[in-house]
C-alpha cells in the first residue's frame, strides 16, 4: 500500500545498458516475467527486436490499404464527375469516360494517398508528435538517440514492484539504473 | 594456385568507428559555428539564384517571345531543362527505394544525400512547366479547381498527367526523406547545447525517443514507403516521357520511350549524386562512410544505365528502319548528319563511349576520372534531351516550314540560374541537416548486430567470415 503513495508520481524505472545483445536478453526477460508496459530504447533499430520484446505485427498495413482504397475510387470519382457528369467534352471523339486514359492518374492518386496513410499512420501509431515526455527528465536518456541502451518498465504496469524492477534490471547487468518522475 | 578465391564483401564503413564516433562525424556539422567557406559557397548560390529570379521577373513581364522559340520549335529549353532535371532526381528515389527493397546496405551512405538532391532537382525541374504557361497567373488551371471558366481539366492530355505525376513524386520524395531524418533530427536535438537549436529540431523531431515499439512501425512505414516510391519513380518518367511518345511527331512516337527514359534518367542522377559525393566527402570528412567502395558500385551503375541507354539509341535507329516510315527515317537520318549533328554526337560521346571506360577497374576505382566522367554524362544527357526535343521538330513533316533553332541569353540565364536554387537548397541542407542516414548507418555497422556478441560474457567479438571450401569439380 505505502509503495503504491510514493510511487503517484512515478513514471517508471529506466535502466542503460551497454550494448544491443543486452538490450535484446533484457527485453526478452522483461516479457517473459509478464510485464507489458515496458520498453526498450536504442539509437537505431535492432535486429530480433520484435521477437524478443514479443511484438505483434503492425496495424499499418491496413492503415495503407484503407487509403490506397480511397486514393484509387477518388481518384475514378473525381474524373467521373468532372469529365462525365458536370462539364462532358468531346475530345477528338474518344469517349467521355475513356478508362485507358485515366490510368496514370489514377495510380499517381493512389500511390500519393498511400504514402500519406504511411507516413501519418505511423505517426499515428507511435503517438508522434509528443513533446513531452518524462523520459526527457532523465538527463542519462539523451545518449539512446546517440549510442545508449535503455529499457523501462512503466509504474502503470500491474505487476510494476520498484525493488523487483530494479533486481531484474541488475540481473540483467544494467549499467546505471534510475526512477524517472512525472 | 587455386581455382577459387573467397572475395570478402567490403565493410560499409571504414576505420574503426563505434556509434558515438559516426554520431559525432556527422552531426558535428550541424552544431559547430558555420565555416567562412560556407558563406562564401553561399553568397555564389544566391547569386546564381537572384540571376534565376531576374530572368523568370523578366519573362513574366514580357512574355515567352524572350526565348529563342520559333516556329516550328515551340518546345524548347525549358522542357530539356524539365526533363533534365526531374531525371536527375531519379537516382535518389532508385538508391533509397529500390536499393532498400533490394537489400543494398550500402545504400545507407548516400541515401540522404541523394534523397535531398532529388528533392532540389523536382524543384528545379518544377519551375520549368510553371512558367513556361506564359500566363504564369493562371498556373492554377492545370490543376482540377473550380475556375471562371467552369471547365475541368482534360484529363485525356499527357502533360495534365504530368502535373499529378511530379507533383505526386515530389510529395512523396520529401515524406520519405522526412520520415528518415527524424531520428536524426531527435540525435542533434539531444546533442544541442543551445536554446535555438534545441527547440527547432525539438519540434522537427516530434519527441523521438528511440522506443523499439516506435521502431517497430517505423521500419514497416519505411518499407511500405520504399515499395510505393519504386513503381512511382518508373511512373513519373514514363509519364513524363508519354509527353512525347503519345505526339504525333517522328522521332516521338515510339514505344521504346518510357524504358528509354528511365535509364537515362538513372544514368544521369547517378552521375549527379557522384558529382557531389566526391566534392562533399572530401570537404567534410566522409571518406570512412563514403568510400570508394560505394564510388565502385556506382559506377558500375552508370556502366550499366549508359549502355542500356546507347542501346536505345541503336534501336531507336532500327525500328526508324524496320518501321518503313519515311518521316521517321528522315529524322534519324537527319538527326546524325543535319543541322543539330554537333549535338547528336555530343550526346553520343557523352552518353554511349564516356561510360565504357568503366569496364576498366582501375579507372573506376579512380576518383579524378569518376568525376570528370560523372560531369561528362550529365552534359550528355543534357544534349539527349536537347536532341529529341529540338530535331524532331525542327525538321518536322514540312520541310518548307524548318527553321534552326537557337536559345536567347534569358533561356541560358534560366537554365544557369536554377543550378542556383538548387545549389542554396543544397547548402542549406548540408549546413542544417544531417547529410548521412546516422541512424541507418548505424544499424548496419557490425556492432549494430546482437549476434556478434558472446552469448555468455555479452562482449562483442568480429564477425568470423567462414569461407566455403569449394568442391571438388566434378569431372
Amino acid at each position: 500500500m505505502s509503495t503504491q503513495t510514493e510511487n503517484k508520481d512515478m513514471y517508471g524505472i529506466v535502466a542503460e545498458f551497454k550494448n544491443p545483445k543486452e538490450l535484446i536478453d533484457v527485453a526478452q526477460a522483461m516479457s517473459k516475467s509478464g510485464f507489458s508496459k515496458f520498453d526498450t530504447f536504442s539509437p537505431f533499430p535492432i535486429h530480433g527486436m520484435d521477437k524478443a520484446m514479443n511484438l505483434k505485427k503492425s496495424k499499418l498495413g491496413w492503415i495503407v490499404l484503407g487509403h490506397a482504397f480511397l486514393g484509387f475510387t477518388g481518384a475514378i470519382a473525381m474524373m467521373y464527375f468532372m469529365a462525365v457528369i458536370d462539364y462532358p467534352m468531346n475530345i477528338s471523339g474518344k469517349p467521355f469516360f475513356n478508362a485507358p486514359a485515366w490510368v496514370p492518374i489514377i495510380f499517381e492518386l493512389t500511390v500519393l494517398l498511400s504514402a500519406f496513410g504511411a507516413v501519418f499512420g505511423m505517426f499515428f501509431l507511435n503517438g508522434l508528435p509528443k513533446f513531452n515526455n518524462p523520459l526527457f527528465n532523465v538527463a542519462r536518456f539523451k545518449k539512446a538517440t546517440d549510442d545508449g541502451f535503455f529499457a523501462c518498465i512503466e509504474a502503470e504496469d500491474d505487476m510494476f514492484e520498484s525493488d523487483k524492477v530494479k533486481k531484474l534490471f541488475e540481473d540483467a547487468g544494467a549499467t546505471h539504473i534510475e526512477e524517472v518522475y512525472e | 594456385m587455386s581455382k577459387y578465391q573467397y572475395v570478402p564483401e567490403p565493410a560499409l564503413v571504414k576505420g574503426d568507428h563505434d556509434f558515438s564516433s559516426l554520431t559525432r562525424l556527422i552531426t558535428d556539422i550541424n552544431l559547430r559555428p558555420t565555416p567562412k567557406a560556407w558563406y562564401l559557397c553561399m553568397i555564389a548560390a544566391n547569386s546564381l539564384l537572384l540571376v534565376m529570379v531576374a530572368a523568370i521577373g523578366y519573362l513574366i513581364w514580357e512574355g515567352i517571345g524572350i526565348w529563342g522559340l520559333n516556329n516550328p520549335v515551340g518546345w524548347g529549353w525549358a522542357i530539356i531543362n524539365f526533363v533534365w532535371w526531374v531525371g536527375i532526381g531519379h537516382a535518389g528515389t532508385l538508391i533509397s527505394a529500390i536499393l532498400f527493397l533490394f537489400r543494398q546496405d550500402w545504400r545507407t551512405a548516400i541515401n540522404r544525400f541523394a534523397e535531398a538532391m532529388t528533392i532540389f532537382a523536382v524543384m528545379c525541374a518544377g519551375v520549368f512547366p510553371a512558367i513556361h504557361v506564359g500566363r504564369i497567373w493562371v498556373i492554377y488551371w492545370v490543376f482540377p479547381l473550380p475556375n471562371s471558366m467552369q471547365m475541368w481539366p482534360n484529363f485525356n492530355s499527357p502533360l495534365l498527367w504530368d502535373v499529378f505525376a511530379v507533383s505526386t513524386y515530389f510529395t512523396v520524395s520529401f515524406l520519405f526523406w522526412y520520415v528518415g531524418l527524424v531520428p536524426d533530427l531527435a540525435t542533434i536535438r539531444d546533442r544541442a547545447t543551445d536554446k535555438v537549436r534545441k527547440v527547432i529540431y525539438g519540434i522537427f523531431s516530434l519527441g523521438w525517443t528511440g522506443s523499439n515499439r516506435h521502431w517497430w512501425n517505423y521500419e514497416k512505414a519505411y518499407m511500405i514507403l520504399a515499395g510505393l516510391a519504386t513503381p512511382l519513380v518508373l511512373s513519373v518518367h514514363t509519364i513524363v516521357s508519354f509527353d512525347f511518345a503519345v505526339s504525333m511527331i517522328p522521332g516521338w512516337h515510339t514505344t521504346i520511350f518510357p524504358p528509354y527514359f528511365v535509364a537515362g534518367a538513372i544514368f544521369s542522377g547517378f552521375a549527379m549524386v557522384l558529382t557531389l559525393m566526391l566534392v562533399a566527402r572530401k570537404i567534410y570528412g566522409m571518406e570512412d562512410i563514403m568510400t570508394n567502395d560505394h564510388m565502385e558500385k556506382m559506377n558500375i551503375v552508370i556502366l550499366v544505365t549508359g549502355s542500356m541507354v546507347g542501346f536505345a539509341y541503336m534501336m531507336e535507329f532500327f525500328i526508324a528502319w524496320y518501321s518503313g516510315v519515311e518521316y521517321e527515317k528522315a529524322i534519324f537520318i537527319l538527326r546524325a548528319t543535319g543541322p543539330y549533328a554537333w549535338a547528336y554526337w555530343a550526346m553520343m560521346t557523352c552518353n554511349v563511349l564516356s561510360p565504357q571506360f568503366f569496364w576498366f577497374k582501375k579507372l573506376r576505382t579512380s576518383v579524378g576520372f569518376t568525376f570528370f566522367i560523372s560531369i561528362v554524362v550529365n552534359i550528355g544527357m543534357w544534349f539527349e534531351r536537347f536532341v529529341i526535343t529540338v530535331t524532331s521538330l525542327a525538321n518536322d513533316y514540312l520541310p518548307s516550314s524548318w527553321d534552326y533553332y537557337s536559345p536567347t541569353i534569358w533561356d541560358v540565364l534560366t537554365y544557369v540560374g536554377t543550378f542556383g536554387l538548387f545549389f542554396t537548397m543544397f547548402l542549406l541542407f548540408l549546413r542544417f541537416l544531417p547529410m548521412v542516414a546516422l541512424a541507418e548507418i548505424k544499424a548496419v555497422i557490425p556492432l549494430a548486430d546482437p549476434h556478434n556478441y558472446d552469448e555468455d560474457t555479452k562482449e562483442f567479438h568480429k564477425p568470423q567470415v567462414e569461407v566455403p571450401k569449394p568442391q571438388a569439380e566434378k569431372v
